[in-house]
């Protein structure tokens, strides 16, 4: 690529050509404001925030839509320049419902933050926000307040370009443009996956995850009730963004002593039973090869596909309700862990499994979906009573009053609180199925995959769809009809990537044998539910903390965890045994494609 | 009356199927039955395999692309300053005293919907409205009995 020189505020730089004036002016550290745009996503350019002058041209151009060009003399900060953003956010303000203080974006908004930068005040314009707006709280999992929409379409943009759901548009047109779903339904009855990836990238406070932590501080006062919490993999390499910590730090230990001193009963950690979904549903995986190589059963489905994730098991309902064979019957480990929380954990604790409060903290908006869907109630009550994001929490923490920064580390709970590193990198995108591997090439082998330090290289990483081969040599006996067997597994990423690999597989195009798909871009990392904001570097950092978490684990295997051990000798049984079908799996719907 | 699914399927033969064909789809529709019913966006969507939301979003987008029934005639009268200034108040407010509904409304007998609209170009004639696709000026309040009369008299 050939390289252009221009100016930027008198600074002469160079770079390549096709690059945007954003994207020079960011080189040299030059902020320029930004509203409609969004690493993530395509250029919009319908805000004109971003606005700058170019010498010789009269317009103002808009710096994220417009190339820099050879030659170019770019001011960003002039008289002109200041003016016009001012009146883009004072009409936008305008518009909007400036009710802050009883917002749940409050302090952190990019409009909010651009009304007191620009120094807004309320004579320029006056207020045209619409009367009677109602916000639609149909969802189990998202909130939509029009009346805090400024239509920069990034919900929109999102939903079509990373998920390729497009449960959201743009209707209307002029003053009465909206971001609807189709015909206005409410969110419930549209193909929503309830990802949260338009409540992630949403500037203001107008898509919002619904919120259940009032519930949830009720039940930690009310003496009768048992608490008991377990945070997913992805909170830890998150929470301490929202608590002054730079992205990317690890806060487990920290986290455990928040939640003991918010005052939960019991703190325990879904990567217990996240390991547990390994053996589940690496048996599983085993026995669907089995019955398909020796016994010859042609209903087998093959590829497996993971179902950890709630918003790829809705996607896939909705899209490729004819190919659900393909879904692992494991139930997501939020899931499982309500189920034993209220079984196994009220056993052995002695409790009675209705004053058991389950709250999963997670990274995730579609989780709290899950928890309320119907069939989540194997364990006779419900399995999850509460699921919380991992920005809930966070605020939780702050109203707690704690001091997180200085808080000392301590560990969790027992029992279902130890885990393995396979189970923690089940937060980035490849780590299910990595922890897979590890536990079914030794389970088929008897020894440790054939990769230095456990670490299967060849499906990290964040491109969109990646795929390895693993030979299978030296079988113990009893699956000796694995042997020579090049076991093909696909890891996808975000649901536009989910799309193509099932396409394939709608096809009867696919040679892979399992497949993990994750709903959000990076995985769970990456999840609607993680701090706000959220981009592809943001997501690299956290992807770096979970592995580096996973290598500061003693037990780095699922099968070796003890008490994953424990639980198949004492509860359980054995995999795929009757306790565990109960339990641990589940089945799956069809849903309206429109 | 043609099948929805057969003017769908006439379209796409012409446009291809592809996103490009949508308009010329829903035009086709609105042409036969002047409006489209949620279940036909369901089915545009599906033939077209793009989501039943962008079709919406784009048929919402045009004033002229109806989501409700509405009546055999659909009057609309033009909302403009020019048309404001020559009294399209008094031949609204003529129109709802005949039709007896009220903007935005169907008669009972499903014969007329009233609507209002932006600019029609025709500024020079005004006070102006659109009866279906054939434009009437020079309106004036004792004109429009006579109008809807014509109008209910080609009924059959």
């Amino acid at each position: 690529m050939s390289k252009i020189k221009l100016t930027i505020d008198s600074q002469l730089i160079e770079v390549e050509q096709g690059v945007t004036i954003l994207d020079a002016a960011k080189m040299i550290n030059v902020n320029i404001p930004t509203l409609c745009h969004h690493e993530d996503l395509c250029v919009s350019g319908n805000c004109r925030v971003c606005v700058v002058e170019v010498a010789g041209r009269e317009r103002l151009e808009a710096s994220c839509a417009t190339p820099a060009e050879e030659g170019m003399d770019i001011l960003t900060n002039s008289a002109k320049i200041r003016n016009a953003r001012k009146d883009v956010v004072s009409l936008l303000v305008s518009e909007h419902n400036t009710q802050c203080t009883t917002c749940y974006r409050n302090t952190n908004c990019e409009l909010q933050d651009l009304a007191a930068e620009y120094n807004v005040d309320g004579d320029k314009y006056m207020s045209v926000l619409k009367p009677n707006i109602e916000i639609d709280k149909s969802s189990w999992s998202i909130e939509k307040d029009d009346s805090k929409c400024i239509r920069c379409q990034r919900c929109v943009r999102t939903c079509a370009e990373l998920q390729h759901v497009n449960a959201l548009t743009a209707s209307h047109k002029g003053h009465e443009m909206k971001i609807s779903t189709f015909m206005d339904l409410p969110f419930n009855e549209v193909v929503c996956t309830n990802c949260g990836q338009c409540v992630n990238h949403c500037p203001t406070g107008a898509l919002t995850e619904r919120r259940y932590f009032d519930n949830v501080w009720e039940a930690i006062g009310d003496p009768d009730k048992h608490v008991v919490m377990n945070t997913a993999p992805s909170v830890r390499v998150a929470l301490g963004e929202m608590l002054g910590f730079e992205v990317g730090t690890r806060v487990t230990g920290k986290m455990v002593t928040a939640m003991r001193k918010m005052g939960a009963d019991s703190i325990l950690d879904t990567d217990f039973s996240a390991d547990l979904t390994i053996i589940e549903e690496g048996n599983e995986l085993l026995t669907r090869l089995k019955k398909a190589l020796v016994d010859g059963d042609t209903s087998v489905k093959l590829p497996m596909i993971t179902s950890c994730s709630p918003g790829w098991v809705k996607f896939i309902e909705h899209m490729f309700p004819e190919h659900l064979g393909h879904l692992s019957t494991c139930k997501s480990p939020q899931q499982m862990f309500g189920a034993l929380t209220k079984t196994y954990y009220a056993e052995q604790k002695g409790l009675d499994p209705k004053d058991i409060v389950s709250v999963a903290i997670m990274p995730c908006a579609a989780k709290k979906y899950e928890a309320n869907r119907p069939e989540m109630n194997d364990s006779g009550y419900r399995d999850i009573d509460a699921g919380l994001t991992t920005r809930e929490f966070g605020l939780m923490i702050k109203q707690a009053g704690l001091d997180f920064k200085n808080l000392e580390d301590s560990d969790f709970d027992s029992i279902m609180g130890e885990s393995s590193g396979a189970g923690v990198i089940f937060g980035a995108t490849g780590g299910v199925m990595e922890a897979a591997l590890r536990t079914a090439y030794a389970v088929v082998t008897g020894r440790d995959v054939p990769f230095e330090n456990l670490n299967i290289t060849a499906v990290r990483g964040t491109e969109g769809i990646r795929n390895a081969s693993i030979k299978i040599e030296d079988c113990l006996p009893e699956w000796n009809f694995l042997e020579g067997v090049d076991l093909n597994v696909a890891v996808a990423h975000g649901l536009k990537n989910a799309r193509i690999i099932m396409d394939e597989v709608a096809a009867g195009k696919s040679n892979y044998h399992f497949i993990e798909v994750m709903g959000c871009p990076g995985g769970c990392i990456g999840g609607g539910g993680q701090p706000i904001p959220t981009n592809a570097e943001i997501r690299a950092k956290r992807i770096e903390a979970i592995y580096e978490e996973d290598m500061s684990k003693p037990i780095r295997k699922s099968h070796e965890n003890p008490e994953i051990v424990k639980i198949y000798k004492e509860f359980l049984g054995e995999p795929l045994g009757e306790k565990s079908h109960h339990l641990l799996h589940t089945h799956y719907r069809k849903r309206n494609r429109y | 009356m043609l099948e929805v699914a057969n003017i769908i399927e006439a379209k796409i033969e012409q446009y291809g199927r592809e996103r490009q064909a949508l308009i010329p789809i829903l035009q086709g529709i609105i042409a036969d039955k002047n409006f489209i019913a949620k279940d036909d966006m369901v089915l545009i969507a599906k033939e077209l395999d793009i989501s039943a939301a962008d079709v919406y979003g784009t048929a919402s987008f045009f004033s002229f692309i109806e989501d409700e029934r509405k009546g055999k005639y659909v009057i609309r009268v033009c909302k403009s300053i020019t048309c404001d200034m020559k009294n399209r108040r008094g031949i609204l407010a003529s129109l709802e005293k005949e039709l007896r509904i009220k903007l935005g409304e169907t008669t009972h007998d499903n014969l007329f919907t009233l609507h209002d609209v932006n600019c029609i170009g025709l500024c020079d004639q005004g006070p102006a409205m659109l009866i279906n696709d054939e434009p009437y000026t020079h309106l004036t309040v004792e004109k429009i009995p006579i109008i809807l009369r014509e109008k209910r008299n080609q009924k059959n």
